[in-house]
């Protein structure tokens, strides 16, 4: 039978079913408005380990025997591991599945990595390869502070328009059979780049990719705003948001109520994290706790969630290049909204 | 050279909707605290020269510049001097405390990557620029000197 197909667009015929989540967060992120729906907060930001970015690799084995655990699935029974993260050459994935003895692959779409695997992940499962997928992410706030800013002690200020690393990972696992909310279909973004610099300013450089594949979401799949419950960006913080509704609007699209952005939900304003929340951690824990929560309640019915990420290194930064933005999206469907 | 366009307009209208801080409360922060800094060195300087009438002034300022950088250094340690930074910007970055904790937090940082390429080397990777920088303006003003 001919699958339904769009420009960017692909449509699930046999509806990967989310069959398990897990949210863990650090200390900051415990304190924040969420704190009742994550799976787990952590007090210790080093997570028992010596160093930060051994303690993100322990985030990620952590969320993914708990998301295992949650799908009430036995370890082995996962059949492939995609997950990815923000440090050079993803190794907090990569040694992390170090320790799981199941098939790995590693993707990186900076902070989309959550969208990003979870599209993969379930096209995978809708064609017939695999019959259970395991999708994760992670960022911790100190890792990514050593890698693309400065020194955790070092007495500096930050800059207004700048957002907070979200020390955190979450996991879900996708299968061909079970319970729970379903995949309908998922939007491949385009590296689009409007010439924004400032890497301080990331939501700027990422509400171009947002608005890219929005459109390109709702042309491909006939739908409106208003045709979802929600409308989830991943961590384009309170600027970005603004932005893409700005954005949005120029092409005839009015993003109402219904749409909301992680990283302007996982902190409060008091948390001097200026912007809001960001990093791959942002979205997925989000998604990963209430989110999810939610669509299994029955409180939403159809959810767009789509994570925007800065595809930058420090090496492009520093020698001036301007950030490209991506954002992949995917649309979450309650059980019994068939 | 449509994109070069749509780009400029972009970054015109994201300058236009970031929201405009005002200078004041933070260059107020900043004087005061800096103030307060060089106040407690001055402190610091006459508490020792009263005590040791032997003392010359030029043994007493360099022992008020240790005292003033290794409390720095000190406080980057325990994790207070980077939220005092924060608060006061300039105030703390341009008294010799800036300095200190600007070498004390890399080191700190980046001890976990070996003593030698990841403490030594690493140290100076924001003090640095200030080093050189120091250097070769000491040696453009010394080469003025010789001639005038």
């Amino acid at each position: 039978m001919e699958r339904k197909r769009g420009q960017q667009t692909v449509f699930f015929k046999n509806k990967p079913i989310i069959i398990g989540h897990y949210s863990l967060v650090g200390p900051k992120e415990g304190k924040g408005p969420l704190r009742d729906y994550f799976s787990k907060i952590e007090e210790d930001d080093l997570f028992g380990q010596k160093t930060y970015e051994k303690a993100e690799r322990t985030m990620i084995e952590q969320s993914l025997r708990g998301a295992v655990e949650n799908a009430g699935i036995k370890f082995g029974d996962v059949r492939l591991f995609l997950s990815g993260d923000l440090l050079n050459q993803i190794i907090s994935s990569s040694y992390a599945a170090r320790s799981f003895d199941i098939p790995y692959v590693g993707v990186f779409g900076a902070c989309s990595t959550m969208a990003e695997s979870l599209a993969l992940g379930a096209c995978l499962v809708d064609g017939g390869h695999f019959d259970t997928v395991a999708c994760a992410t992670s960022s911790h706030f100190s890792t990514a502070e050593r890698q693309f800013r400065f020194p955790l002690e070092l007495g500096n200020q930050r800059p207004p328009t700048s957002q907070w690393t979200v020390t955190g990972s979450g996991s879900t696992i996708l299968s061909c059979k079970g319970h729970g909310p379903r995949i309908t279909c998922a939007t491949f973004g385009k590296v689009t780049d409007y010439g924004i610099n400032d890497v301080n300013n990331m939501g700027a450089a990422m509400a171009p990719a947002a608005m890219n594949t929005l459109i390109a979401h709702f042309k491909d799949t006939k739908t409106k705003p208003e045709d979802y419950d929600l409308i989830l960006s991943g961590d384009l913080g309170k600027l970005g948001s603004e932005i893409l509704i700005d954005l949005m609007e120029d092409h005839g699209y009015k993003l109402g109520l219904n749409y909301k952005d992680c990283g302007q939900m996982i902190f409060k304003r008091n948390q001097n994290v200026l912007m809001g929340g960001s990093g791959c951690g942002c979205s997925a824990t989000v998604l990963n706790s209430i989110i999810l929560d939610k669509i299994i309640k029955g409180e939403y019915k159809k959810v767009l969630f789509m994570a925007t990420g800065a595809l930058l290194s420090t090496t492009s930064s520093q020698q001036g290049e301007s950030i490209p933005g991506i954002a992949h999206a995917i649309v979450i469907e309650g059980e019994d909204n068939e | 050279m449509q994109d070069k366009v749509r780009n400029e307009r972009y970054n015109n209208y994201v300058e236009a909707k970031i929201a405009k801080t005002h200078a004041w409360p933070s260059l107020f922060n900043s004087f005061w605290v800096g103030g307060l800094i060089c106040t407690i060195g001055q402190l610091f300087n006459d508490v020792l020269l009263l005590s040791f009438p032997n003392m010359s002034t030029q043994s007493a300022w360099a022992f008020t510049l240790i005292f003033l950088i290794f409390m720095a250094s000190f406080l980057t340690g325990l994790g207070i001097f980077d939220k005092i930074g924060a608060f006061a910007g300039a105030g703390t970055i341009v008294p010799i405390t800036g300095f200190s904790n600007s070498i004390t937090s890399p080191a700190l940082e980046f001890k976990n990557e070996g003593i030698i390429f990841g403490m030594c080397a690493k140290m100076f990777i924001i003090a640095g620029p200030v080093i050189v920088s120091g250097t070769v303006a000491s040696m453009v003003v010394g080469l003025i000197y010789l001639f005038i």
